[in-house]
C-alpha cells in the first residue's frame, strides 16, 4: 500500500524542508558570508586577549595569581581547593590546553554578559519582548549543538573564534532568563517606592532593580560559566583547541589515557569557576560582614601598611 | 477660606481593558458594579471620587481593604492614571503633567509612606533616607546631612549605618516616615503606614506622627482601615465604600451623624467620649424647667458646650445633680444624668429607650 490515497496521505508527497534550509544556507553564505565574517571581529579580539593574558604569563605566577584571587573572592579554603587543582592539571602536563579552554570558556562567558544582560533587562520590561524571546530561548537550548554546527561552520569557518560562538548559542540562555527573572522578582511595592520618590527609568534599573537582581544574575552567570564548559568537547570538533581537544581525541583513536586527563581538567575547571561564582553570588545576596577591602590579600596588605603608619 | 491642597474632581479609575465603555455604560444607564464586571470583564477600583484637603490638613481616607483607597491615594502622585476626572496638587493638574515635570513633583512636592515600608534592602538606613533627594541629584554631602538630621527627628539618631533588616518593624517604618519627610515636601501620602505594627507601636507612632504633622505643617492625605486611628489623626474623614466616598465629615459629624446603615455599622463600636460634646446630648433649660419646675441651681457642677463626654462623666460623678451647660456666662442647657448615659451609648431613638426601661 505504497500509492498516494486517503489511506496513506504521506505518499502523495512531503515538505521539502531540507532543500529549503540547504539551499537558504547556501544563498546566505554566498551573499552574507562577509557579513559574518565581520560579526568574527569583536569575539576575536575577546579571545585573543585572554588567549595572551593566560598564555603569556609563566605558569607558576599565573597560578599564584589564581589563588590570590580565590582568597579575595571567596576566602583561604577555595584558595587551596583552586591552588590544588591547578597544581594538579600542571602536573598532568596539561598547563597550555587548560589555559587555552578557559580563554575560549572566559570570552563566551563576557560577550554572554554583553548580549545576555540587556537582552534580560529588555526581556524585563516588554511581555511581548520576554514573549517572543522565550520559544527561541528553548530552542537554543535543546537543539542538538551537532544541528547548528553546520552552518556555524559555514559562515564563520573553523577555530577557536566559531568554537566561542557556538558555545554562545548554548550558554546565553540562562543569563538572560535569570536577569529577567531577577529583575521581575524585585518586589513591586519598592518599585512604587522609587517612583513615588521620582525616579527616572535608568534610576530605577540601576539603583533598585539590577542590586536587588544580583542573586538572580549571579545564579544566571553561574549557569552560562557551566554550560560554557559543558560546550568544551562539542566544540572541538569544529577544531577548537584545548582539554576538549583531548577528550576527542581520546575517543577517536578510543585512548582512554588521554581522554580521562582531558576529562579530569574539565571536571576540576568546571569545580573551581562553579564554587568561585557562587561565593561572588553568596556575598551579593548577604552583602554583609566585611567589605572586599577588609577581606582577603587585599585586606592584608592594607592592615599591614595601615599599621606601620601610625 | 483655606488653601486647597489636594483636590480630586469627579476621579474614576476602572480597571480593565474596555475601561472607557464601561465608564460610559456606568454614566448613561448606571449598570451596577457586578454587572460592569459581567459585561466588560472591568473592575470599578475608584467610583466618582472629589475632594479637597487643605493645607496643614490631615485628611483620612477609611475603608475596608478592596474599597479602593489604596488606589484612590495614587492618583495624587500619579502612580496610577485616572480612567477619567483630574487631580489638582496646589492647583497644578497633575494628570497632564510632563515625565519630567511630574518626577519633579514627586520628588520635591509628595512623600510617601507605605503599608510594608517598601524600604531599599540592598542600602543602609541613611541611604534609604536620602533616597529621595539622591534622585534628584542633590550632592552626597548634603544629602547624607539631611538623612542624619531626619532620622534624628523621628528618634532614630545614630542608627543610620545599619540596614533594614536589622530593624524592627516599628524602626523600619521610623525610617519609612524619614525617607517621606527627609525632602521636605508639602505633602505627605500615608498608605496604612500603621496597619502592620502591633498596638502599642501603633499608638506610639500614630502620636509621634501626629506632633510631626503639626510642627512640620505638612498637608497629609492618610489611608486607614481603622477607624480608631482615623479619629485619633484625622482633622476630617472620609469613609470609602466600593471605590465611592460614602461620607466625608469631622469624626464627631462621622461618628454622631453617619449618614447610612453602612457609616453607622462602622461607628457603632466606637468609643463617642472623647468625640461627643455637650452641645450635642444637652436639652434646653426650658424643657428641663417644664418637666422638673423650678430648681436651684446654685450647686449644680457647670460645663462648656465643648466639653466632652468624658469630661461630664467626671462632673456627673462628682455631684448628685444634673449638670449645667454654660457658654459666655449664659445658661445654655441642662444635662441630666440620664441623657449623659444615652449619649455614651449612642443614638437611640426614645421609643427604644423607654421599651429598653
Amino acid at each position: 500500500m505504497d500509492e498516494c490515497g486517503l489511506l496513506n496521505v504521506f505518499e502523495c508527497g512531503t515538505l521539502p524542508l531540507e532543500v529549503w534550509v540547504s539551499d537558504g544556507l547556501r544563498w546566505l553564505v554566498d551573499n552574507y558570508r562577509p557579513f559574518f565574517q565581520a560579526l568574527k571581529w569583536p569575539v576575536d579580539l575577546v579571545l585573543r586577549n585572554f588567549e595572551w593574558a593566560l598564555g603569556s604569563v609563566p605558569p607558576t605566577l599565573m597560578l599564584v595569581i589564581f589563588a590570590l584571587l580565590a582568597w579575595q573572592i571567596a576566602g583561604v579554603r577555595l584558595m587551596l581547593a583552586v591552588a590544588a587543582s591547578l597544581l594538579f592539571v600542571g602536573f598532568l602536563g596539561v598547563w597550555a590546553q587548560t589555559m587555552t579552554t578557559l580563554s575560549v570558556v572566559f570570552t563566551s562567558l563576557v560577550l554572554c554578559l554583553i548580549l545576555g544582560i540587556p537582552l534580560g533587562i529588555a526581556a524585563a520590561r516588554s511581555d511581548r519582548f520576554y514573549n517572543i524571546a522565550r520559544p527561541i530561548l528553548d530552542g537554543m537550548q535543546t537543539i542538538p549543538a551537532f544541528v547548528y554546527l553546520v552552518p556555524i561552520v559555514m559562515l564563520f569557518g573553523i577555530g577557536n573564534v566559531p568554537g566561542v560562538i557556538v558555545t554562545i548559542v548554548f550558554a546565553l540562555p540562562p543569563v538572560i532568563r535569570l536577569t529577567n527573572l531577577g529583575i521581575r522578582q524585585v518586589p513591586t511595592d519598592v518599585v512604587e517606592a522609587m517612583l513615588a520618590f521620582g525616579a527616572s527609568d535608568r534610576q530605577l534599573l540601576w539603583k533598585a532593580q539590577l542590586p536587588l537582581a544580583m542573586p538572580s544574575i549571579m545564579a544566571g552567570i553561574n549557569q552560562t560559566l557551566m554550560m560554557s564548559l559543558s560546550m568544551v568537547v562539542i566544540a572541538s570538533m569544529i577544531a577548537v583547541g584545548g582539554l576538549g581537544q583531548m577528550v576527542l581525541r581520546g575517543i577517536g583513536r578510543l585512548d582512554m589515557g588521554i581522554a580521562t586527563v582531558g576529562g579530569l581538567g574539565i571536571v576540576l575547571l568546571a569545580i573551581v569557576l562553579d564554587r568561585l561564582t557562587q561565593s561572588i553570588a553568596e556575598s551579593s545576596r548577604t552583602r554583609r560582614g566585611a567589605s572586599w577591602r577588609q577581606r582577603g590579600p587585599i585586606g592584608l596588605i592594607l592592615r599591614w601598611t595601615g599599621s606601620r603608619r601610625p | 477660606m483655606p488653601i486647597t491642597t489636594i483636590e480630586c474632581r469627579s476621579v474614576w479609575k476602572i480597571f480593565g481593558d474596555r475601561a472607557n465603555e464601561a465608564l460610559a455604560a456606568i454614566r448613561s444607564r448606571g449598570v451596577g458594579k457586578g454587572e460592569v464586571f459581567e459585561e466588560f470583564e472591568c473592575v470599578v477600583g475608584v467610583h466618582d471620587v472629589s475632594f479637597e484637603v487643605a493645607e496643614g490638613e490631615i485628611f483620612c481616607i477609611m475603608g475596608l481593604s478592596g474599597s479602593g483607597k489604596s488606589t484612590l491615594i495614587r492618583h495624587v502622585n500619579r502612580l496610577i492614571d485616572p480612567t477619567d476626572g483630574e487631580v489638582l496638587v496646589e492647583g497644578v493638574v497633575v494628570n497632564t503633567l510632563a515625565p519630567e515635570e511630574l518626577r519633579e513633583l514627586r520628588s520635591r512636592k509628595i512623600g510617601m509612606v507605605f503599608q510594608n515600608m517598601a524600604l531599599l534592602p540592598h542600602r543602609s538606613v541613611r541611604d534609604n533616607v536620602a533616597l529621595g533627594l539622591e534622585l534628584r541629584g542633590v550632592d552626597k554631602v548634603t544629602r547624607i546631612g539631611v538623612a542624619e538630621s531626619t532620622l534624628e527627628r523621628v528618634g532614630l539618631g545614630g542608627w543610620g549605618e545599619r540596614f533594614p533588616d536589622e530593624l524592627s518593624g516599628g524602626m523600619k517604618q521610623r525610617v519609612g516616615l524619614a525617607r517621606a519627610l527627609a525632602a521636605d515636601p508639602h505633602i505627605l501620602l500615608m498608605d496604612e503606614p500603621f496597619s502592620a505594627l502591633d498596638p502599642l507601636i501603633r499608638r506610639e507612632l500614630q502620636s509621634e506622627f501626629m506632633t510631626l504633622a503639626s510642627q512640620m505643617h505638612k498637608t497629609t492625605l492618610f489611608i486607614t482601615h481603622d477607624l480608631d486611628e482615623a479619629i485619633r489623626i484625622g482633622h476630617r474623614i472620609a469613609v470609602m465604600k466600593d471605590g465611592a466616598l460614602v461620607q466625608i465629615g469631622t469624626p464627631e459629624d462621622i461618628v454622631t451623624n453617619p449618614r447610612d446603615a453602612y457609616v453607622a455599622d462602622f461607628v457603632a463600636g466606637i468609643s463617642r467620649l472623647n468625640l461627643v460634646t455637650a452641645h450635642k446630648i444637652m436639652e434646653s433649660p426650658q424643657s428641663y424647667a417644664a418637666r422638673h419646675g423650678a430648681v436651684d441651681e446654685a450647686a449644680w457642677p457647670r460645663a462648656l458646650p465643648d466639653d466632652s463626654l468624658n469630661r461630664l462623666v467626671d462632673l456627673s460623678v462628682g455631684s448628685r445633680h444634673p449638670i449645667l451647660v454654660v457658654s459666655e456666662e449664659k445658661v445654655v442647657g441642662v444635662v441630666t444624668s440620664q441623657s449623659l448615659l444615652r449619649g455614651i451609648q449612642g443614638n437611640r431613638s426614645d421609643g427604644a429607650a423607654a421599651t429598653a426601661i
